[in-house]
């Protein structure tokens, strides 16, 4: 008999692995990226080829030449940033600043920690957010969504115009009622299935939420995230219109404009940035969302789900370290 | 909905390969190897000299202490010699060596295979013939028994809770016990509640088992007080604070024991040895053992002699298979790999599992993603993934803090992890330590 193998239990491991989830997010995007296309045309195309293309290959290149280990590549989390960096850009962004984006993204906001599982802030996030500082004027012109239309094979040329966020930041900047806002924006089902201006990957509300649906399915994310950001905006503009519905816009308006439900879904569940606990994870939800709503009610920006991710983010070592998990048998029972 | 534990958990493939079958005997040996140390605590004491004749069933180790157990040889013949033997565990074990002659059993035992059901006997005296026939924990952890149904002092049982839970994949022999023996089974629980003087015991059974649970509760109707409760297939649903909180809805308090909470679990296996130590005079010197694995060639559950080597029921099952990786006794969550097969079975000896080769290797670990499915997984409530990191900086103090010494090493952190990471290594290295330390603390 050849040599036996001995190590400790377990002996027998899982099925799960780095590789399928993320997969399993990236296949959770397709509706989202469907929509995206079906919506903004060519410059969609363009701009996700470019920003998954660029975010794989930075980190081929920084783990190959600079930290000279084995390439990570295939285990798709580098596409997966490039594609999320992607859905945060607008369909008329110039391809050298998506790559830029890119660069900054794998580059700065992943691979300077040490590469996937080291990085305290969402890469994708930092990658936008950086491309939103530098280059404001690029990062918020919004081309005008036009399904059916010779408009879909325009890139940086296309139609733009004011998102819905845009359009209630100017309606409060100018102190009008929420009335006249109701006659700028398209109504909620055009919301819902993606008919707006707008970061491409956020304005498909429906096929999101096919996505959320499909990951919590395959045990992906837990509903504690997204239910915890979607719940506090809700509750916190719900609070707030209800006091004054003429100066404040409602609760669905804020959940389906904007980047809440890309954030709340696919931004903020980023494993290596999010907490460990559960109960850690909706403190974390609740914070974004609040956040969320502060920055765009009151802050220089109409939207502000990339800056609460962010702000949430370097708050997880300490969410984690207060909000640990309940451990059995803490509690005694009294017995009956 | 079916009870189970609050958190955690997982549920990997079952594999009840050998579920079906009978329990077969296995041929006794002509030579038995049985190591003084078969139970936690202190080993047991030689009473034999070589040369000296032996039955089967008669005393060959005296109990070393109170927590300690007799231990009777289970074949007759003559005791060869009394030398160091490699048990399961690894490690080198005093053993009596006795060559096999015959089969004579000792005249107490009773070896008709009528039911017996006496409950004319005290507390007391069941406590005794069960400490006499070297009686301990058949689920695997092989705490002496006795010792179990003595609560300390300011304790008070309220509820014995059996255990037929058998959440390790591959392993039946507890199923295939509850079917072909529930009858003892039940008797041998009654007895044990006459000991303990409870009058409610509840069987947990996972639902992956329904023939068990239909047979028991056939049966139970005519017990009294003795209720079967089925539960979800969640691993590891057979831990004892698990099964408990499933069960009875109690929380065993960190660090505590079962008892804490009014409660005492035994194994179906362990109630069927009650059973034949109180009614027939049967010293525990056998157990039924599943021999299983993909490749093995007829997976089944044996009755075997202690002292039996692992490869004498291996051969039985078809040999050792082509492209085996390795052997374990018990079940993949749990078992421990061993190195060689010339190993006697013992008391805590659940199941002997085979494993081919390309299941066999550990996988390239890859960085933590902190994607918390270690958290969610495990039933203790810990952190496993946090635990791992102290581990590797060796910071036990952390460790402990971080209530390390909870852990219950089912092993579903190591399980879930989608990188690979050797977890419960590192925790388990841990726990070594921080209890070192703690006993060091405590000394000074």
């Amino acid at each position: 008999m050849s040599k036996l193998i001995v190590s400790p239990s377990p002996h027998q491991l899982g099925s799960n692995s780095v590789k399928k989830l993320m997969y399993g997010v990236l296949f959770a995007l397709i509706p989202t990226l469907f929509v995206s296309v079906f919506f903004f045309g060519l410059g969609a195309i363009i701009v996700i080829l470019s920003a998954v293309i660029s975010s794989v290959l930075f980190e081929y290149l920084i783990t190959k030449f600079i930290l000279k280990r084995e390439s990570t590549v295939m285990d798709g989390s580098a596409a997966l940033t490039g594609l999320l960096l992607a859905f945060n850009l607008p369909s008329n962004l110039p391809i050298w600043l998506v790559i830029i984006g890119a660069f900054v993204a794998i580059g700065i906001g992943k691979m300077s920690f040490g590469g996937l599982g080291n990085n305290p802030f969402n890469p994708a996030l930092v990658g936008r957010v950086f491309l939103l500082i530098s280059w404001p004027v690029q990062m918020t012109t919004w081309p005008k969504p036009s399904p059916f239309t010779e408009k879909m094979l325009g890139y940086t040329d296309v139609t733009t115009g004011a998102t819905p966020l845009g359009q209630l930041a100017e309606t409060m900047r100018n102190g009008e009622s929420m009335s006249s806002l109701g006659e700028k924006v398209p109504d909620y089902m055009q919301m819902l299935i993606g008919n707006m201006g707008g970061s491409f990957g956020e304005i498909a509300g429906f096929a999101l939420i096919i996505g959320l649906i499909y990951m919590l399915m395959k045990k992906i994310i837990t509903w504690h995230i997204p239910v915890s950001i979607i719940g506090s905006v809700a509750i916190f503009t719900g609070i707030l219109w209800l006091a004054d519905p003429v100066n404040f816009a409602d609760p669905l308006f804020h959940i389906l404009t904007g980047g809440i439900l890309l954030g709340a879904i696919f931004m903020a569940t980023d494993y290596v940035t999010s907490p460990m606990s559960k109960r850690g994870m909706i403190i974390y939800g609740i914070g974004i969302g609040v956040l969320t709503i502060v920055i765009r009610i009151w802050g220089a920006f109409p939207e502000g789900v990339s800056f609460a991710i962010l702000i949430m983010n370097a708050l997880v070592p300490l969410i984690n370290m207060y909000l640990k998990p309940k451990r059995f048998g803490e509690k005694v029972k009294k017995l009956k | 909905m079916l009870k189970t534990f609050p958190k955690g958990g997982v549920h990997p493939p079952e594999n009840k390969l050998s579920a079906n079958k009978k329990i077969e005997i296995l041929p006794v040996p002509k030579q038995v190897s049985v190591p003084v140390s078969q139970h936690i605590g202190v080993p047991a004491k030689v009473t034999v000299n070589k040369k000296d004749v032996v039955k089967v069933g008669q005393i060959i180790a005296e109990s070393g202490g109170f927590i300690s157990a007799n231990i009777h040889s289970p074949v007759s013949g003559t005791v060869f010699k009394i030398d160091e033997v490699t048990d399961t565990s690894g490690y080198k074990r005093q053993s009596v060596i006795i060559n096999v002659n015959d089969d004579e059993w000792d005249e107490k035992i009773d070896r008709s295979e009528e039911l017996i059901k006496d409950f004319d006997i005290s507390s007391e005296e069941i406590i005794k013939k069960i400490q006499n026939a070297g009686i301990v924990g058949l689920g695997g952890a092989t705490f002496p028994t006795h010792v179990k149904l003595m609560p300390p002092k300011g304790t008070k049982p309220e509820v014995l809770i059996i255990n037929g839970v058998e959440c390790e994949p591959y392993l039946t022999s507890d199923h295939i016990l509850m079917l072909e023996k529930g009858e003892e089974m039940l008797v041998g629980i009654q007895i044990l509640m006459k000991a303990l003087k409870v009058d409610k015991a509840y069987i947990g059974i996972e639902n992956n088992k329904p023939d068990a649970i239909t047979h028991l509760t056939k049966l139970v109707k005519f017990y009294k007080g003795i209720v079967v409760t089925p539960v979800k297939v969640q691993y590891p649903q057979g831990g004892e604070k698990q099964l408990i909180k499933a069960v009875i809805n109690r929380e065993v308090p960190s660090g505590g024991l079962p008892i804490a909470v009014g409660a005492v679990v035994h194994n179906v296996g362990t109630a069927y040895a009650v059973y034949e130590a109180v009614q027939k005079n049967k010293p525990l010197f056998e157990r039924v053992v599943t021999i299983t694995g993909k490749s093995v060639k007829n997976p089944g559950n044996y009755l075997v002699r202690f002292g039996t080597a692992v490869s004498d029921l291996i051969e039985a099952a078809g040999g050792v298979p082509k492209n085996t990786g390795k052997i374990i006794s018990g079940g993949p969550m749990m078992g421990k790999a061993l190195n060689t097969t010339d190993v006697p079975v013992a008391k805590g000896t659940s199941g002997i599992l085979i494993m081919p080769e390309e299941e066999s290797k550990r996988r390239v670990i890859k960085p933590c993603i902190r994607c918390a499915k270690c958290v969610d997984v495990c039933p203790m409530g810990l952190e496993p993934f946090l635990l791992m990191t102290f581990g590797e900086k060796a910071m036990h103090k952390s460790m402990e803090k971080e209530d390390v010494l909870d852990c219950i090493e089912c092993g579903s952190c190591s399980y879930a992890c989608p990188s690979d990471r050797p977890i419960l290594d590192y925790i388990r290295l841990g726990k070594n330590r921080v209890g070192a330390v703690i006993r060091a603390r405590s000394t000074k």
